[in-house]
């Protein structure tokens, strides 16, 4: 477990190539247990490769990144690093909720189905309990009237929301969101922050890579500004939304706002 | 009446569809030639009708076509699951494996079908015996004689399955590219193991993709399981010239096995129709009629078709 001097996120040197082109330029980043790090910036920038390198979806080509304690990928033994076997790989990522941009719920099962499935599948939960917890979940994202139906039935943030508890169901330590609310209509934005909003009250961990500046200053306790592959400018958000030191942030801010 | 006074009042129509004397003509044509093509049939005494109706619930007939079920239901379930072992193959990120899958499909595509029957049916030429033990020339466990165990029957499901199992290969790549890759990361990132997002996740989304051309292989191999009669497989078609060589009705026979193979067809066809729709589960086409009685969404919440990325069309 995290203590308080151990973040729940380490991201230390990380850089990252897709071919010539390097998109991580060494990054580093704590996000201590129970705080809420927001990740903006320009297309491109670089931030959700980070968050994708995390769980890793992605692997990195330099650097270390720790979550909980634990070295994400490899095992350090005798001065040298092994690549972890897929099963050791999936045993860490179980522990790290993601919500993507486009939601990814499985159109074959139904929303309680979806939320089922980590615990069932991966947990061996039975499949009353899983039932009875997914009915939980549903019920805090306010969709416990909706279990019966298919993602394709259901508005782009009630499938968010679908999303949420469905990783929400692994018990996560570390929830990471990459642009949860870029592919909604705008009207549907509020109802999936309000759920990330709760969330972030019960103490959870979570990197949110996003667009919705209110959202960062009122809910995030780190802002983290990324351009070009590096972190231009880190602090608390409402000084840094209120006064950004570099410019190429007060041109981003100005362009999103 | 003037536009002025229209204002609530009914206005139904009632208007006078043009003349269209080409559908007539065509429409005429078309029935004429089925009606002569019928007559034709019908009144031609060298199909000896009689005989068709005879012989059409004739007990041989009857184990051809039992033995032409056996084939094609064997022959289609091996061939599935060759097909998703060599698409697994095909997948992986092991050279081997794919080298090995491809290997397969081009050597099994690439030769006629025809050949590889009368080859599974002579495979004792090549290979006296089979044996279980230790291979390059190691002790032997268990010995057959290879014309003990390849019968016409035995070749022929080989010969049939194996090539199938070349084409469901294809089939079952394509379907299960087609399952968006954002599927496979949601489900790695609840931590599921390749073997259980390929099970729970991948292939029951590319079964949607996969059943409509599998359908139509099926339908296919009910056809195409009458080549086995050049190695005498007992089925509907070596049947029927078992029977006319003896009493010479060469044609009559032929229409008996047509119409077993028109029925099996038509049943087929019936199911994959029933088949498809079971997996279109969730993929509701959102008409406007599906959307008003499965989806009661509240008035102030848009319908899902307008959210910018439906999981249906991704972009």
């Amino acid at each position: 477990m995290s203590t308080p001097d151990q973040p729940m996120v380490r991201i230390r040197s990380v850089r990252k190539r897709f071919g010539s082109l390097e998109v991580l330029k060494g990054i580093d980043l704590d996000v201590p247990a129970g705080e809420v790090v927001c990740v903006v910036g320009p297309s491109g920038s670089g931030k959700s490769t980070l968050l994708r390198c995390v769980n890793r979806l992605e692997s990195i080509d330099s650097g270390r990144i720790w979550v909980n304690g634990e070295l994400m990928g490899y095992a350090e033994r005798d001065g040298r690093l092994h690549a972890l076997r897929p099963h050791e790989l999936s045993r860490q990522r179980r522990g790290i909720g993601m919500v993507f941009q486009r939601f990814h719920l499985f159109p074959h099962r139904t929303a309680i189905e979806n939320v089922m499935e980590g615990p069932v599948t991966v947990l061996g939960t039975s499949a009353a309990q899983a039932r009875r917890q997914a009915q939980e979940l549903l019920d805090r994202v306010g969709l416990a009237d909706r279990g019966h139906h298919y993602p394709a039935q259901l508005s782009g943030g009630q499938q968010q929301r679908v999303a949420i508890a469905r990783s929400l169901a692994m018990r996560p330590s570390l929830m990471l969101f990459d642009e949860p609310t870029s592919a909604l209509d705008p009207e549907l934005v509020q109802e999936v922050l309000a759920v990330m909003r709760d969330l972030a009250a019960t103490g959870m961990t979570m990197m949110v890579v996003t667009h919705e500046m209110n959202f960062a200053r009122e809910v995030g306790d780190q802002l983290v500004f990324m351009d070009d592959g590096v972190i231009v400018e880190r602090g608390d958000p409402r000084e840094v939304l209120a006064a950004p030191r570099h410019e190429r942030l007060r041109a981003f801010l100005g362009q999103v706002q | 009446m003037t536009p002025e006074r229209t204002a609530g009042v009914e206005l139904p129509i009632e208007a006078v569809r043009p003349v269209r004397p080409g559908r007539w003509l065509g429409a005429a044509v078309a029935l004429l030639f089925l009606v002569w093509l019928a007559y034709t049939i019908i009144v031609n005494e060298n199909l000896h009708w009689d005989v068709i109706v005879a012989y059409l619930a004739d007990g041989r007939i009857l184990g051809g076509l039992w033995v032409t079920i056996q084939l094609t239901v064997l022959s289609m379930a091996i061939g599935l699951a060759l097909g998703v072992l060599a698409a697994v193959m095909q997948l992986s990120d092991n050279p081997v494996l794919r080298g090995t899958s491809a290997l397969y499909t081009w050597f099994f595509r690439g030769t006629p079908l025809l050949v590889q029957l009368i080859f599974w049916f002579n495979i004792g030429l090549v290979f006296p015996t089979f044996a279980i033990g230790v291979p390059f020339g190691g002790p032997k466990l268990i010995e057959w004689q290879a014309n003990a165990v390849i019968t016409p029957f035995t070749a022929a499901l080989l010969g049939l399955a194996i090539n199938e199992g070349a084409y469901m290969a294809e089939i079952v790549r394509a379907g299960i590219r087609s399952v968006d890759p954002g599927q496979r990361e949601a489900a790695e990132s609840l931590g599921m193991s390749h073997r259980q997002v390929l099970r729970r996740v991948v292939l029951p989304q590319a079964m949607r993709v996969i059943i409509p051309p599998t359908g139509n292989q099926f339908i296919s191999m009910l056809k195409t399981t009458s080549m086995v009669s050049v190695i005498a497989g007992a089925e509907l078609l070596t049947v029927a010239q078992r029977i006319y060589l003896g009493n010479f009705e060469v044609i009559a026979m032929l229409v008996v096995a047509s119409i077993w193979y028109l029925v099996l067809t038509t049943i087929a066809s019936v199911g994959q129709h029933f088949v498809e729709k079971r997996f279109e589960r969730g993929h509701v086409r959102l008409s406007s009629r599906v959307r008003r009685n499965l989806s009661p969404l509240p008035s102030k919440e848009p319908l899902p078709s307008k959210a910018p990325l439906s999981p249906e069309e991704p972009s």
